[in-house]
C-alpha cells in the first residue's frame, strides 16, 4: 500500500505530498530561460557531458588508424561495423548508406544516454531543482528523436520514389489506407514512450529499491537496467532503420 | 487533477513539452553531422579498405595457390617420368652387363674347349709318332736280331 503511494506521488512529480524520500524527485527540471523559451537544462547538462565523451572516445579512436587496428581503433570498427549490418539488414544494400550515420547515431545516442545515465552517479551533483539523470528519461528527448525518424522515413521515401511514396499507403489495398494513416501517427508515439517508459522506469525501479534496501538487492536490477537499456537503444535504432527501409522499398 | 499535472502543468510533471523537444532535435541532428565527419567516413574509410585489401589478397593467394597446384603436379609427372627413365636404364645396364658376362663366359668355355682340343691332339700325334718310334724300333731291332742270327750260324 505505501509502495503504490509512493509510486503515484513519484509519478506526479510534484505532488503535495512531503514525503521523508525527497531524494527522489521525478518530474522536477532544472529551468533555464532562452529568452522567451524555457528549456530543462538537466537534461541538456547530461546530454552534454555524454555527447562530450561520445565525441571524445571518437577523435582519440580514429586519430591515428591503421590497416591492422589497435586499441580504440578496434571497438570504434566493432560499432561501425554493428551499425552497418543494422543498417543494411533493415533498410537494404541500395540506400543504407545515407542513412547509415543518422540510424548511428541515433544508436549511439540513445545507448551512451541510457548507460551514462545508469552508470554515472549524477545524484552527488546537487541541482537547485530536478536532477540530473539519463537524458533519454525526459519525454522532450525521446519525443525529438521518434519525429526525427518520422521526418527521415518520409524524406527517405520522398526523394527515393517522388510522389510515388504514397503508393505504399494502398498498398497491397486502398483498405490499408486508414491503418497506414494511423501508423504514421504512433509509430512516433509507441518510439518514443516505449524509449521513455523503460529508462524512467528503470531509474525508478532503481532509486525506489535504493531506497527500500539499500544493500546489495538492487544490483540485480541495476545490471537488468544496464541491459534493458541496450535493447533499448538497439530497438530504437533498428525500428527507425525498418521504417525508413520501408518508405523506400519498392513495391512490384 | 492528475491530468493536469501529468499534461501542461505550468511546473513541471513529467509530460513537461516545452523549447528542449526542438533543440534536443538539432543538438541530435547537429550530431550526426559531427559524427558523419569524425567517425562514419573515417572508420568506413579504413574497414572498406581493408576490406577490399582482404578480397584482392585472397584473390591473389588463390591464383598462386593453383599455380603451386599446377607447378607441383608438373613436378610430380617429371619426377615420374624421371624414376620411370631411370628405371630403364638400370634394366638395360643389368641386360648389358648380363650379355657381356655371357659372352664373356661362353668366349671363356670356347678357348678352353680349343685349347683342350689342341692339347689331346697333340698328345694323341704325340703318342702315335713314339708309338711309330716304338714301332720302326722294334722293327730295326727284330732286323738286328734276325742278322745276328743269321750271321751265327
Amino acid at each position: 500500500m505505501s509502495l503504490l503511494r509512493l509510486f503515484i506521488s513519484l509519478k506526479m512529480g510534484t505532488s503535495p505530498f512531503v514525503l521523508p524520500f525527497a531524494a527522489l524527485e521525478v518530474g522536477q527540471h532544472l529551468y533555464w530561460q532562452l529568452g522567451k523559451l524555457r528549456i530543462h537544462g538537466q537534461v541538456f547538462m547530461t546530454s552534454w557531458i555524454l555527447i562530450g565523451a561520445l565525441l571524445t572516445l571518437v577523435v582519440v579512436g580514429t586519430k591515428k588508424m591503421e590497416r591492422d587496428p589497435k586499441g580504440v581503433q578496434n571497438l570504434l570498427e566493432f560499432l561501425w561495423d554493428y551499425i552497418r549490418d543494422l543498417a543494411r539488414t533493415q533498410i537494404g544494400e541500395k540506400v543504407y548508406r545515407d542513412w547509415m550515420p543518422f540510424i548511428g547515431t541515433l544508436f549511439l545516442f540513445i545507448f551512451v544516454s541510457n548507460w551514462g545515465g545508469a552508470l554515472i552517479p549524477w545524484k552527488l551533483i546537487e541541482l537547485p531543482s530536478g536532477e540530473l539523470g539519463a537524458p533519454t528519461a525526459d519525454i522532450n528527448t525521446t519525443v525529438a528523436l521518434a519525429l526525427l525518424v518520422s521526418l527521415s522515413y518520409f524524406y527517405a521515401g520522398l526523394s527515393n520514389k517522388g510522389l510515388r511514396y504514397f503508393e505504399y499507403y494502398v498498398h497491397p489495398t486502398p483498405i490499408m489506407l486508414p491503418f497506414k494513416i494511423v501508423e504514421d501517427f504512433t509509430k512516433p508515439l509507441s518510439l518514443s514512450f516505449r524509449l521513455f517508459g523503460n529508462i524512467l522506469a528503470d531509474e525508478l525501479v532503481v532509486a525506489v529499491l535504493v531506497f527500500l534496501v539499500p544493500l546489495v538487492l538492487p544490483v540485480p536490477v541495476m545490471f537488468l537496467g544496464l541491459f534493458t537499456s541496450a535493447i533499448q537503444a538497439l530497438i530504437f535504432a533498428t525500428l527507425a532503420a525498418y521504417y525508413i527501409g520501408e518508405a523506400v522499398e519498392e513495391h512490384h | 487533477m492528475i491530468s493536469l499535472l501529468l499534461f501542461g502543468a505550468s511546473e513541471g510533471g513529467l509530460f513537461d513539452f516545452d523549447a528542449t523537444l526542438p533543440l534536443m532535435a538539432a543538438q541530435v541532428v547537429l550530431l550526426t553531422y559531427i559524427l558523419n565527419a569524425l567517425f562514419f567516413k573515417p572508420v568506413g574509410k579504413v574497414v572498406e579498405e581493408r576490406e577490399d585489401y582482404v578480397l584482392t589478397s585472397r584473390a591473389e593467394a588463390k591464383k598462386k595457390l593453383a599455380e603451386v597446384e599446377k607447378l607441383e603436379t608438373d613436378l610430380k609427372n617429371q619426377l615420374k617420368g624421371a624414376r620411370q627413365a631411370a628405371q630403364k636404364v638400370i634394366a638395360e645396364a643389368e641386360d648389358d652387363s648380363d650379355k657381356l658376362y655371357k659372352e664373356a663366359l661362353s668366349l671363356a668355355n670356347s678357348e678352353a674347349n680349343a685349347s683342350r682340343e689342341k692339347v689331346r691332339r697333340e698328345i694323341d700325334s704325340q703318342r702315335e709318332s713314339a708309338l711309330n718310334q716304338l714301332k720302326s724300333d722294334a722293327d730295326k731291332l727284330g732286323d738286328l736280331i734276325v742278322q745276328k742270327l743269321l750271321a751265327a750260324k
